[in-house]
């Protein structure tokens, strides 16, 4: 899960790490009592979870209280690569001295801890690495030693910081590494970290991405989650503890298992280029055990879809059995019928492995309005794009 | 042969007894793997019956191997539970971890790893995957032992369910060996491990690597298929349609940014003259191909 900006330098505050968190605001009218209330010039800020806020217009100086409920006002509804700018975070406009970056990272490649710094700092990061990858230190973190403050100060002693703040900025780094720990982040950023002209060491800014796996012991991350900016399908699918993400396709997907399903899509947008390019409508992992109530839940998220043609649900059977899922498809029609949501979109199913040949069976007995069993994954997908392309 | 399971493996469960670890063990059992033990300090010395077969539950790892000669484990216990069940396994020297468990916060991962690197002595497969099988020999997991029986294809994947389907696509043929890694961010045994094992194992001819969006592990592999890799390899890449910044079931699978993406998977590998599949059977297809080619 992605922190917003606020919520980050939240977090940071919590362990102590140096930062302004300001006032988090969603009116226009909140912004101008916000900078009121601050005082002098202010910073006002747009929260989404995205880079490249500067440059889309979603940052701005203001000088009084009537310029800040301006400039929110011009925020506020901002279009940011997508994200609809809907909480502003307005803090006082601080007294900059220089601008480095800093940030831990899990090391997919190595297996470890990455940290990335540099003293080059409020451009992205990317941009730097490309055009100057001498200003870039990548320093290996061990997760068994980890990073106290005298490996703090080497890391900013490689990433080039100046002689100055080399005390100030290990005390920080130390910090950020225990939030990156004990929060269970895979992603800590400071972009800017900044030495402000008083000679302290600030994150200006934070960047946080939490590991979703780890809320059994963060039971105060939960107060992070915005599902308000959830799509509401997929909030439904959530509420309903099923793993699903909404794409802007046609055909509706079930299957299971991760990998099968993402193949699954690939495979109708594939077959798909011949019927003028039907995608897929979204990702629906309903797992190993495929029971009637699963099933049903997930039909009924998909049907509920207007954007859905047609729905391809395909199941290999490994542990599962395929007659239970067939039973379970056969169940699943009647629950929804009970709930007075009728399948009404055309259904090909596919289910092959264990005991295909039961599952099969059972399907073609129900005869089930509106359902057509093809046997092959690939001969299914052009079947569900063919009847989404109708 | 084969890679990292064979039939002389003694395997232990660790937790063995709550639920998946029972209907684990009863499958493993099933399927010929020669199980010795579970792991359960509340239960030790109690036993467990199998469908007339009782299995000894011991307090600990280092306790079932020094009674059973174990070399392998299996861990079912809870996520909460995993990174404590693994970092005993590693203190107790097991040479191989199979860590079936989905859902274990990546620190943990990262900490077990770290600690398992450090020893040298232990092998982790996983978290988050189906495991290993040696059709014929061994099963330590849950990927189902009937699919697909002994045969010369090495197969690798992240994923588990389309593992089941490419055995099931080539049961004609079976495997040496077939190990899910999992698709979580940290994982213990990668796409270059497997891909360096089944090189150097004289029973496989020929390699499938199913990867998917996320990280790199794809690209690096095909970069050391290119200076280690002399067998056939054919690929397959999971995730051309996943929008950018979302995560597709498995923690690891998000493209972010650019970075990530299958149409980069793939053509990495085809550069190195990996040939890569549209669909999962014309990847098993291509497979048959060099398969019926090496059998002429």
């Amino acid at each position: 899960m992605d922190l917003m900006e606020y919520q980050a330098k939240t977090v940071f505050a919590k362990h102590g790490v140096r930062t302004t968190v300001g006032e988090v605001v969603t009116t226009p009218e909140q912004a101008r009592a916000a900078a009121e209330k601050i005082g002098g010039t202010v910073v006002v800020k747009a929260q989404v979870k995205t880079g490249g806020r500067g440059k889309a217009g979603g940052v701005k100086l203001a000088s009084s209280p009537d310029e800040a409920e301006e400039k929110a006002r011009e925020i506020l509804g901002l279009d940011i690569k997508g994200h609809i700018v809907k909480t502003l975070n307005i803090v006082p406009a601080a007294a900059i001295g220089e601008e480095y970056y800093f940030s831990f990272l899990i090391d997919r490649a190595n297996r470890n801890y990455l940290c990335i710094a540099s003293a080059a700092g409020g451009m992205e990061i990317e941009e730097v690495a490309h055009t100057n990858p001498d200003a870039v230190a990548k320093i290996s973190i061990d997760p068994a030693t980890g990073v106290d403050e005298a490996k703090a100060r080497e890391i900013a002693e490689q990433a080039g910081y100046p002689a100055d703040v080399l005390d100030a900025a290990a005390v920080e780094i130390a910090k950020l590494y225990r939030v990156f720990i004990e929060e269970d982040a895979s992603l800590v950023e400071v972009n800017p970290l900044v030495k402000l002209k008083d000679g302290n060491v600030e994150a200006l800014d934070g960047k946080v991405t939490l590991d979703e796996n780890a809320d059994f012991r963060h039971p105060d991350h939960a107060e992070f989650e915005d599902s308000s900016a959830e799509d509401p399908l997929e909030a439904a699918a959530k509420a309903k503890g099923l793993n699903y993400v909404k794409l802007d396709g046609s055909v509706g997907i079930i299957g299971n298992g991760a990998g099968l399903v993402m193949s699954t899509l690939d495979v109708v947008a594939y077959a798909g280029e011949e019927f003028g390019g039907v995608k897929p409508a979204n990702f629906l992992d309903i797992g190993g055990g495929a029971s009637a109530e699963v099933m049903a839940n997930g039909l009924e998220i998909i049907i509920s879809d207007p954007q859905v043609k047609s729905v391809f649900v395909n199941v290999f059977g490994g542990i599962t059995a395929c007659d239970a899922v067939a039973n379970g498809i056969v169940q699943a029609f009647e629950l929804l019928a009970g709930r007075g949501e009728a399948v009404n979109k055309p259904l090909v199913v596919r289910l092959d492995g264990n005991n295909a040949d039961e599952g099969r069976r059972i399907l073609d007995e129900a005869g089930l309005a509106g359902l057509e069993r093809v046997d092959t994954m690939d001969g299914a997908a052009k079947r569900a794009a063919e009847l989404a392309a109708k | 042969m084969s890679i990292f399971l064979t039939k002389d493996s003694k395997v232990i469960v660790q937790g063995m007894t709550g639920s998946e670890g029972t209907k684990h063990t009863t499958r493993m059992l099933a399927s010929g793997t020669n199980i010795v033990g579970g792991v359960n300090p509340r239960k030790a010395g109690e036993s467990v019956d199998f469908d007339g077969k009782a299995v000894p539950v011991f307090g600990g790892v280092a306790d079932a191997m020094k009674e059973t000669g174990a070399n392998v484990s299996v861990v079912f216990v809870p996520p909460k539970f995993t990174k404590d069940a693994v970092l005993e396994a590693i203190e107790a020297e097991i040479p191989l971890v199979v860590v079936i468990t989905e859902g274990v916060p990546v620190h943990d991962t990262a900490a077990f790893f770290a600690a398992a690197q450090a020893s040298g002595k232990t092998r982790v497969i996983g978290p988050n995957c189906p495991g290993i099988i040696t059709p014929g020999e061994s099963n330590a997991g849950i990927i189902p032992a009937d699919i697909a029986g002994q045969g010369r294809i090495g197969l690798v994947s992240k994923s588990g369910t389309l593992t089941y389907q490419m055995m099931y696509e080539l049961r004609d043929f079976g495997f040496s060996t077939a190990i899910g890694i999992g698709g979580d961010p940290i994982i213990g045994t990668t796409h270059i491990d497997a891909l360096q094992a089944f090189q150097d194992d004289p029973d496989t001819d020929a390699i499938v690597m199913i990867g998917e969006i996320g990280g790199d592990a794809e690209e690096r592999a095909a970069a050391f298929i290119k200076d280690n890799v002399t067998k056939p390899v054919v690929g397959y890449v999971a995730g051309f349609t996943a929008p950018e910044g979302k995560t597709m079931g498995h923690a690891g699978a998000i493209v972010s940014g650019s970075s990530g993406t299958a149409a980069a998977k793939q053509e990495a590998l085809e550069a190195v003259g990996v040939k890569v599949g549209k669909t999962p059977t014309e990847t098993a297809n291509l497979m048959r191909e060099i398969m019926q080619g090496l059998n002429k």
